[in-house]
């Protein structure tokens, strides 16, 4: 009776991220719409541009290979996975400890080490481009992320993001300056990682500016449907892993009942929107900047990860 | 049959067939007979050491023979590290032979080969076999010898000699380190066998100054920077699965002949100590793949990167000591595990690699990245073959390689409980290190992969390439199949691998096989827990889920056409990306600090027909500052001590007077 209940919650957990993951990128798009004065396109823009794109008839490269047909879907099934792995309404569920953070982190580098070869399999140069640039931005920003864990490990003796979240949802924890150093930190590296500005832009079509959108260039139909659920995922992804570690606001604790997990859900759609609006208003805010200048925005997501680190080692307390 | 008489029957084994491929050297049959039998006595050796890995308790084994110096005999002994290294080495060995049935067959010198093959897998057993510091070097030095002459197989090819120079000179070098530092351990009295070196006391200065040699002696030979460079000159220049053998087993040797001194010999280490192989080991990660990452040539990115898993075993090792010498031991057993989880991962997708390598050398005749491209159609087993290296490689779950650097990373989690606050800083840092190697490791072998096995092929030989006969197919399949299973199944290799931590720091992980699920979770499964076979079958079914359901509901179209290129398709092949290219911004970023490296344009003037053209400049500073600095003295000295060469026997008579007082004036001014 318990084993179902958990892999209820595991199983509604796992759709919820798919659900919201296109909405989430529809809300920011129509906030990001509405701040420079335009109608915008509906909320539920992405599930139609998703339907629409698997409607439409696929093609393929003359030289593709079988690696580009099956990268969508290896993508896909790992950045699902790991969106499913981060506690989102509800701590300790079923298999949460099959992967800890920096598994999570590692899976995502597996979508994007396969994503970076489909864009090498057609040899154009955008493809390539994309990749090579795509590959320098992980090589900077995995160092930062590796130090913001341990700095949250070192507050919570653990990477296990359900032990982490409990730990932060208690008042044990209170506010601290390393741990203000890694959310900065960890939001610099989550817009790198997403393609955001001020690192890579995603509504660009323009050659030269672009990054991740020139290394899928040559998908189409299914394929890019299953590429932009991807991205869309795993900007949820981040945002939930921001909000689980740094703001467990009423996230249901384990085991403690349906009700607190209708709460849980409905503060986790809360704070979606508030990350989504803040994200838009960011965006907005900021233009992109070179492609030669991400190497000091990441750097300094590096130094206040050591920074938080260091803090922690001079007093446990800051 | 005790444990270690068998494995001494298999090196002697080995050496027979050494001298049996003399006699057959020029005989048709020659390679199939030989790969066949090592292959046979390798399998012998390997069932034989995972037997006694796996048994469990059983106490160390050993074996005198009336060989070596007569007061001393010849000591071999077979402990749970030992073994662990056989299989390690054994593994390898019987993977290189039977990849060498097929590829053996297109040696143009096949006796160039055939004898030293076998008699290098016997020296590396007896290196790890051995127990007296007289019978090591002996070894070592047999198997630095039978390595060179396969080095020196292709000796006619350019650049091959001045490689086998290189690591001639590197290896005397180490191995003079290696001595000095034995002698250092023996002591005046002189008791060369490790089991009196084990219980003698040693002082603080000894230790120092044995840390330093083994840092010199077994760091030249497993490729630790500054001490590289003869690596990734020797290790391509050899036969493929001699360089597979070279990069994914005799590296490990020489880390063995680390452990046995520092761990073992020398008894508890001391945290300085530990800061400068941690140091050493975060350093030579992160160069070895930024030097991999500026190589076009397929076979010595391979050599390159495998200096960067040297560095990652080092900076494991490191961790091990420093958590050893202050007593945790639970945080040492996994630092320690982690290094020999990531020697085994090494072994095998290195080994992997360097076959998938040898089988496009094969196919093409190239080993230039910039002149392959497109082979996923043409070889498209070798493909798969080597994608599965290239992603357990580039540490990426749920492959192995994953695994170690996660273990590595939990280890490093631990180093807020140590009490020096050098190793509490040096430790984050040195971890940070290590993550930008994992990343950079992804990026190259993107690259590796992307520009020789992926888009439009750039040369004829690309074009029309076949795929390779089927042992070499089995070879490379075995080991990705390897890969995959150690990467979702670690539980088990973690339990197997504590005899050795038991042995060597006292302490071990908690075990493994107690956890549900085959997760492993190194302290606790609260603090942080991992399984790889769950990860798998998510993915697998997660992927699954999507391909039905679009299959199920979404369009079926699928329609051929060309590549976009924005209104303008690249007409030759060459306009692809290459490998300098895709090295391009991470150039920009690091290699101005490290390589010196520069862009020269050279755009003609308006008007001006001839083509533009970009130059990149590349500095081998640790090359051009080191070593180029030393040969340069050599040289000049060697110079002027030549007129010694041509004097009369008079003058020859007094220089060899003078030198005899000289000598005796500072013994009797010594005592």
């Amino acid at each position: 009776m318990v084993v179902i209940s958990d892999i209820l919650v595991q199983g509604v957990q796992m759709l919820l991220v798919l659900v919201l993951a296109p909405l989430l990128t529809g809300f920011v798009r129509k906030i990001k719409a509405r701040l420079v004065r335009r109608q915008g396109a509906s909320i539920f823009q992405p599930y139609r541009d998703l339907l629409r794109l698997l409607r439409k008839e696929v093609v393929l490269a003359d030289n593709a290979s079988w690696l580009f047909r099956v990268t969508p879907y290896v993508t896909f099934a790992a950045i699902w996975v790991a969106a499913a792995l981060v506690p989102t309404f509800a701590t300790g569920l079923l298999f949460n400890w099959t992967a800890d953070l920096i598994a999570i982190v590692a899976l995502l580098g597996s979508a994007r080490f396969f994503l970076a070869l489909a864009g090498m399999d057609v040899g154009t140069s955008f493809g390539g481009i994309g990749s090579s640039r795509e590959v320098m931005i992980a090589a900077l920003a995995e160092p930062a992320m590796l130090l913001i864990f341990f700095c949250m490990a070192l507050v919570a003796g653990s990477t296990q993001l359900s032990t982490v979240a409990n730990l932060m949802a208690s008042s044990y924890v209170g506010l601290r300056v390393s741990l203000g150093m890694a959310v900065i930190a960890l939001i610099m590296v989550a817009l790198a990682e997403n393609a955001r500005i001020p690192v890579d832009t995603p509504a660009t079509h323009l050659e030269l500016t672009m990054v991740h959108e020139a290394m899928v260039l040559e998908y189409s139909g299914r394929h890019l449907a299953m590429i932009e659920f991807g991205a869309f995922l795993k900007l949820l992804l981040y945002i939930s892993l921001i909000a689980c570690v740094f703001l467990p606001w009423k996230i249901a604790l384990f085991g403690t009942g349906p009700l607190s997990y209708a709460i849980g859900a409905g503060a986790y759609i809360v704070k979606l929107a508030v990350a989504g609006f803040l994200l838009a208003l960011f965006e907005t805010a900021t233009a992109k900047m070179r492609v030669f200048r991400v190497p000091q925005f990441l750097g300094a997501a590096l130094m206040l990860g050591l920074l938080g680190t260091l803090l922690l080692f001079v007093s446990r307390s800051f | 049959m005790s444990a270690v008489v068998l494995q001494m029957d298999c090196v002697a084994g080995l050496l027979g067939l050494a001298v049996l491929a003399v006699v057959l050297s020029r005989s048709r049959i020659a390679t199939a007979v030989i790969y066949s039998a090592t292959l046979a006595v390798s399998a012998i050796a390997l069932a034989g050491s995972l037997r006694w890995l796996l048994g469990g308790t059983a106490d160390a084994t050993e074996l005198t023979l009336p060989i070596g110096l007569p007061w001393l005999g010849a000591h071999f002994r077979l402990d749970a590290l030992a073994s662990f290294f056989l299989v390690v080495v054994n593994l390898g060995g019987a993977a290189a032979s039977l990849y060498g049935l097929g590829y053996g067959h297109h040696e143009t010198a096949p006796y160039r080969v055939l004898p030293f093959f076998p008699a290098f897998l016997a020296g590396m057993n007896l290196v790890v076999l051995a127990d007296d510091a007289f019978s090591y070097l002996l070894c070592w030095e047999f198997m630095s010898l039978a390595s060179w002459a396969l080095v020196m197989a292709h000796h006619r090819e350019a650049g091959n000699a001045r490689a086998g120079y290189i690591y001639l000179v590197m290896a005397s070098f180490g191995t003079l380190a290696l001595l000095l530092a034995f002698g250092l351990l023996a002591g005046p009295a002189g008791d060369y066998g490790f089991a009196a070196i084990r219980t003698a006391q040693h002082t603080p200065y000894v230790a120092t100054l044995v840390l330093i040699l083994m840092l010199l002696g077994a760091g030249s030979k497993a490729g630790l920077v500054p001490l590289h460079v003869w690596l990734p000159l020797a290790h391509p220049a050899a036969p493929s699965h001699v360089s597979a053998l070279m990069s994914g087993v005799m590296t490990k040797v020489a880390i063995y002949g680390f452990i046995r001194v520092i761990f073992d010999l020398l008894g508890q280490p001391t945290w300085p100590a530990s800061v400068v192989v941690l140091f050493l080991g975060g350093i030579t990660a992160v160069m070895g793949i930024l030097y991999a990452m500026m190589e076009k040539d397929l076979k010595r990115l391979l050599a390159y990167s495998t200096i960067e898993n040297i560095g990652v075993i080092f900076a494991s090792l490191g961790l091990a000591m420093a958590f050893q010498a202050n007593g945790l031991k639970l945080a040492a057993a996994l630092a320690f595990t982690a290094a020999l989880f990531h020697v085994l991962n090494h072994s095998f997708f290195k080994s992997l690699l360097f076959f998938g390598a040898g089988a496009v050398l094969t196919s093409t005749g190239e080993r230039d990245m910039d002149k392959l491209g497109g082979l996923i159609h043409r070889m498209p087993y070798t493909s798969f073959a080597v994608l599965v290296g290239c992603v357990a490689i580039s540490a990426l779950p749920p492959f192995n390689g994953f695994v170690s650097e996660w273990l590595m990373f939990q280890a490093v989690l631990q180093s807020p409980d140590l009490p020096q606050w050098a190793l509490k800083i040096m430790v984050p840092a040195v971890g940070a290190m290590l993550a930008l190697a994992a990343a950079l490791a992804a990026a190259c072998f993107v690259k590796a992969y992307g520009v020789a096995f992926l888009g439009r092929p750039r040369s004829v030989a690309a074009e029309t390439a076949p795929e390779v006969d089927r042992y070499s197919l089995i070879a490379m399949f075995i080991l990705a199949a390897l890969c995959l299973l150690t990467g979702i199944l670690p539980g088990l290799v973690i339990d197997a691998l504590s005899p050795i931590t038991i042995e060597i720091l006292g302490g071990r992980m908690p075990i493994q096989a107690n956890e549900p699920w085959l997760s492993i979770a190194p302290i606790a499964e609260s603090r942080s827990s991992y399984n790889g076979l769950l990860v798998m079958v998510f993915i697998t079914m997660s992927a699954s889920l999507a391909v039905f359901f679009i299959h199920r509901f979404a369009s079926h179209a699928l329609r051929r056409g060309p590549a976009w290129g924005c209104g303008f398709s690249d007409p030759t092949p060459a306009a692809q990306y290459s490998s300098g290219s895709f090295a391009q911004p991470i150039r920009r970023v690091f290699g101005t600090l490290v390589f010196h490296a520069r862009d020269h344009v050279d755009m003609p003037a308006p008007g001006d027909i001839r083509p533009a053209r970009l130059r990149i400049e590349l500095h081998d500073l640790i090359w051009e500052r080191i070593y180029q600095p030393i040969a340069g003295a050599v040289g000049f000295s060697a110079d002027r001590l030549n007129r010694l060469q041509f004097l009369t026997i008079r003058r020859y008579l007094s220089l060899v007077f003078a030198t005899l007082v000289t000598l005796l004036l500072v013994l009797a001014i010594w005592s």
